[in-house]
Formats: structure tokens, sequence, C-alpha cells
């Protein structure tokens, strides 16, 4: 368990955020730029001496203000992935790779393991200034890797790439969660990144914590800045139950949720994401008998929220513990009176729901 | 080419070489430290420190000969300590005539080093912290392999202008052949002397060719370093 809680003060700007994060498992902070995201990973690899605070990794204090506790940045074994990878000019990769892989314990995580990980053996006698944006934030995140660290923070690592960069490097990181039970501080103000990698998610905003909790609570939260995104939507978490050949899907299901989807790769039993967009949904009074819709699911509504600016409502919508988020109009409010409380059927297309996680 | 130069001439090439050799080899550790303090810390007198170290490159050469002698001759403040604890004698001698350009060409070498600490990307330095390097590895594994292009060109350029150095090294050094007369000196004196004429344009050519060969090598040397670094 990590738990931070700082102040600081920058001119014209107070920040003032407390939160716990699980470890392991990878939490997000999610923010607009100046909320605060990269104060508090300053401030947990000791880079940033903030005013008053308290940092403790796993029961291990590393900044306490108030009892005068402050570890080296160099002592705390916290890996760092910066926005601009920061790789050593005057090295070539393998150098840069192994610069925090001598000065570390031994530990678990190998050179080859992770050349292999990240996929740039043939980049191993390069100089970094011949190697291109994603390649360099692909090294940066290997020599922190190696750097044996118990905690690993990335700030923004894939901010100064383009799309396309950063839709190579979102794999690696992915794999990178899934094969190291590594706890992960990742900076982001991307929702793909966000939707993809987060189990905990913090959302930060002028300085102060929103909101903290699991992705599929906060991601269908109709109160918080991500419902009111256009591109809001649900994550959840499913298992692949069967794949129909014949008919090229795959169905999916949780504890309380069964969804079809077209055929993925996954195998049975296997962990997948999906996000279902807010906007894809359609809410339905009772199911409807010819349609070409494979998920007709009953739910009741938990909460209405006016999205104002869209002329749109928010609807919250629950079956066991499962919350779905769903757009409408307050017209279709109005008319199947969704109050909190009533039955709802909810439409959602089997194309319409991203699977995260293709196997 | 060689065989022209008279046994004079030759005794003072080699003694400029030696000189300069000496002035850089004494002076650049101690530039690199001044020049680490002027880019990085915070002390109270960092101003008085950096127009001290600077006032060589402004002030007449004599004047710096003649505040030598005043510390560093026999009944100057260090110079008589040195004398009567150690028996060490500055005025007068081929070492002192290394401290003259030492000090001369200091201001040289800490402006190049400064120029070239001030460059590094503090984000390196940070990186480097976080990856378990405490100050003395960061020192010697990112600061001094960065700074290194401007520490080898001040170096260079130091040592080209110690060969040079003529108001400093008479004043506090006199003009002593074997001893202290390097090649400026021996220019100068050889065109005193009513047939010195092509002595004096040896030497000079001499002069010439060694400061053009230590511009060039300072310039190879600086862009291959940088190359390595990308820049």
């Amino acid at each position: 368990m990590i738990t931070i809680s700082l102040r600081h003060r920058y001119p014209g700007v107070e920040i003032d955020i407390a939160f716990v994060a699980p470890t392991p498992g990878t939490t997000v902070l999610f923010g607009p730029s100046g909320s605060g995201k990269s104060t508090v990973i300053s401030a947990v690899s000791g880079l940033l001496r903030v005013d008053r605070g308290h940092v403790s990794l796993d029961g291990e204090v590393l900044l306490d203000t108030g009892h005068g506790v402050w570890v080296e940045p160099e002592l705390r074994r916290i890996g760092l992935v910066f926005q601009d990878a920061r790789l050593f000019p005057h090295m070539n990769v393998d150098a840069n790779l192994r610069y925090g892989l001598r000065r570390a314990p031994a530990g678990p995580i190998r050179f080859d393991d992770v050349v292999d990980l990240l996929g740039i053996a043939p980049l191993l006698a390069r100089q970094p200034h011949t190697l291109s944006g994603g390649e360099r934030q692909r090294v940066g995140i290997g020599r922190a890797l190696l750097s044996q660290p118990r905690l690993l923070l990335l700030d923004e690592p894939l901010a100064s790439l383009d799309d396309a960069r950063r839709a190579d490097i979102l794999p690696y990181l992915l794999r990178l969660k899934s094969s190291l039970a590594l706890p992960m501080l990742y900076v982001t103000h991307s929702l793909p990144e966000l939707s993809l990698l987060a189990d905990t998610v913090v959302l930060l905003e002028g300085g102060k914590l929103r909101a903290s909790g699991p992705i599929a609570e906060l991601a269908s939260d109709a109160s918080l800045p991500l419902a009111v995104r256009d591109d809001a939507g649900t994550v959840l978490d499913l298992v692949v139950e069967d794949h129909d050949h014949a008919r090229q899907l795959t169905r999916l299901a949780s504890s309380d949720l069964r969804l079809v989807v077209p055929l993925v790769a996954n195998s049975p039993g296997a962990l997948v994401r999906v996000r279902i967009p807010a906007r894809e949904i359609i809410l339905a009074a009772e199911i409807p008998s010819a349609i070409s819709v494979h998920n007709a699911l009953e739910f009741h509504v938990r909460r209405v929220v006016d999205d104002p600016l869209r002329h749109a409502a928010l609807v919250e919508i629950t079956k066991g513990d499962s919350v779905l988020l769903a757009r409408v109009t307050p017209d279709a409010v109005q008319r199947l009176a969704l109050v909190p409380g009533a039955a709802v059927v909810a439409l959602v297309k089997s194309t319409s729901i991203d699977v995260l996680t293709p196997g | 080419m060689i065989v022209g130069f008279s046994p004079d001439e030759l005794q003072a090439i080699r003694l400029s070489l030696a000189v300069a050799a000496r002035a850089v080899g004494f002076g650049l550790p101690l530039a690199c430290l001044v020049a680490a303090a002027l880019a990085r810390g915070r002390f109270v007198g960092r101003g008085v420190l950096d127009i001290v170290v600077h006032l060589p490159l402004v002030l007449p050469p004599v004047v710096v000969g003649w505040l030598l002698l005043l510390t560093f001759g026999l009944r100057g403040q260090i110079g008589g300590l040195l004398h009567d604890w150690f028996g060490i004698r500055l005025v007068f001698t081929t070492e002192g005539a290394a401290l003259a350009c030492a000090v001369m060409s200091f201001p040289l070498m800490v402006r190049t080093i400064r120029l070239s600490l001030d460059a590094i990307d503090p984000g390196l330095i940070e990186a480097a912290r976080t990856l378990g390097a405490g100050r003395l590895d960061r020192l010697f594994s990112i600061v001094l392999p960065l700074a290194l292009p401007g520490i080898v060109v001040g170096a260079v350029v130091a040592f080209a202008a110690s060969l040079g150095e003529f108001g400093a090294v008479i004043t506090f050094a006199a003009n002593i052949p074997g001893q202290t007369q390097t090649l400026p000196l021996a220019i100068y004196t050889a065109l005193q002397q009513p047939e010195g004429e092509a002595v004096a344009a040896r030497l000079s050519l001499v002069s010439v060719s060694l400061a053009v060969t230590g511009l060039l090598i300072s310039e190879f040397l600086g862009r291959r370093l940088r190359a390595r670094l990308g820049r």
C-alpha cells in the first residue's frame, strides 16, 4: 500500500492531496494540466521537497515532514519514467539500461527479460540521439525497470509521442503490467491510457483530490468529470466464457453480466477489459423481440444526473455490483420514467463494445 | 626545420612547452572546482569570486605580474611562508613562470568549463538520482563526462595562451634564459639585439604554428566529443 498526503504551495496554486493506492496494482493519476499530478510524482520520487507531507510505501516511511524524515531519492528504490526519457547522451542504450541495474541490489528483474519485453534488443549498441521518440521512451522504461524498483512512477510517458507511436508502446506497458507484480503510479490525461491500464484511479482537479477508487466505479460515476466527457464510458473486467466460431461471437461474463462481442482471440478463462461508451447504450422499457442487438440486459436505475452542456442525461444503471453508464436525452428519461429504482433494459450492440486487451 | 634552430632557441621552445604544461596541469583541477562552484553553488562571496577569477582577463598582464610579486615574492604573504616552511621559491624560477601563466589562463579555463556545466540538463542528474546514483557517483558518471568537451577545449586554449604569455611572466619571473625565458620573451630579447631579426622571425613562426595547432586540436576534440553526445 502506498499512502500519500502532501501540501505544497506554488505561486498561484496550492496543492493539497491525500490518497491511498493499493500495491501491487496500477494507480492512474488523472486530471488536467496543473491539477497536481506531476507534483505527486515528484514528491514520491523525492526530487521535489514538498512543504508538508507524508509518503509511505508498504509500511516504510519515505517522507514525513512532521518528524523530519526524508529519504534521499537515490536510496528510495523508486523507478521514474520521465515524459522526455532523459537517456544519458554519453552512453549507448546498453549502458543506459545497465546504469540503474549496476547500482541496485540483486533483484528479480532480469536484463534479457526487459530487453525482450520492450523489444529493444536491436537498439542496444545505438546512441540515444539516433533513436526515435518511441524507442527512447521504451529504453527509458527499461532503464527504470532494471533499477529493481519497489514502485514504478510513470510521468506522462506517452505525452511527447504522436498517436501512432503511442499505439506502439501501449501494448508494451500492458505486458509490463501483466507480467510483473510491480506497483505503478501512472500519470496521464489520456482517457484511452486510463481505461487500458488503471486498476485504481485518482482524479485530481486544481491541486485537490476529486475522487479515488477502482476504475470500474469511477468510470461510471455520473457525478465525476470523467462522465461528462464526450467519450465517457464504462470499464469492465470480464472473463472469456466461450467462443462460438460458427456465429463468430465470443461470450464474456462476470458474476453479474454476460456480454456478447465479435470473436476475440483470447482463450477461454482469460481476463479481458472492455469499454462501453455511454452514448452507445440504448435504454428500453422491455426486451424487444426481433432486433440485431445481441446484448439486452435487465438493470435498475441507480441515479440520473443532468448533462446540461450536451442537453443530455447520464443514467447509472446497476445489476448486482456492476454499474453501467448510459447517456440519453432528457426526453428519454421522461418517456421511460427513469427514476432511481426503476427497472430498465440496456441494449448494447456487440460491435460497440471495445475490447481493450486483445489476445 | 629543427636543424635551423640554435640550442638557445630550442631551449626556449622546450621551456615554453614545459611552462604551459605545468600551468594547465596545476590550473585545470582548480578551474574545474571554481567553475562548478560558480555554476551550481550558492554561497556568500560567489559574486566576488566570479570577479576575482576573471580579473586577469581584463587587467594589464604587468599588473597581474606585479600583484603576484607582492603575494608570492619572498617578502609576500604566501611567498614568504612557502620559502620559510618548504624552501620553495617562485620568483625568478620556471615554477614562477608557470604560476604566472596559470593565473593568466585561469579565466579562460573557468569560462569554458562553466559554460559546459551550465549546458548539462539538470533532468539527467535527477534521472541518475532516481537510478540510485549518489552525489560523487553522479559527478563521475554524468557531470564530468558531459562536461568533458568543455574541459578539454578549455585546457587546450589555456595551453596555447600560456605559450604566449609575456607581461605577467617577465614581471614576476623575469627573463632568465633556460629558466623563465619562454618563446615570447626570447622573441622580445632577440628583437633588442642588432642582428636578432632572423631569430625573432623563426621563433615567431614557431609561436604561430603552435597557436594554430592548439586551436585546431581544440576544435577537433570539441567537435568529436560533441558528436558523440549528438549535439
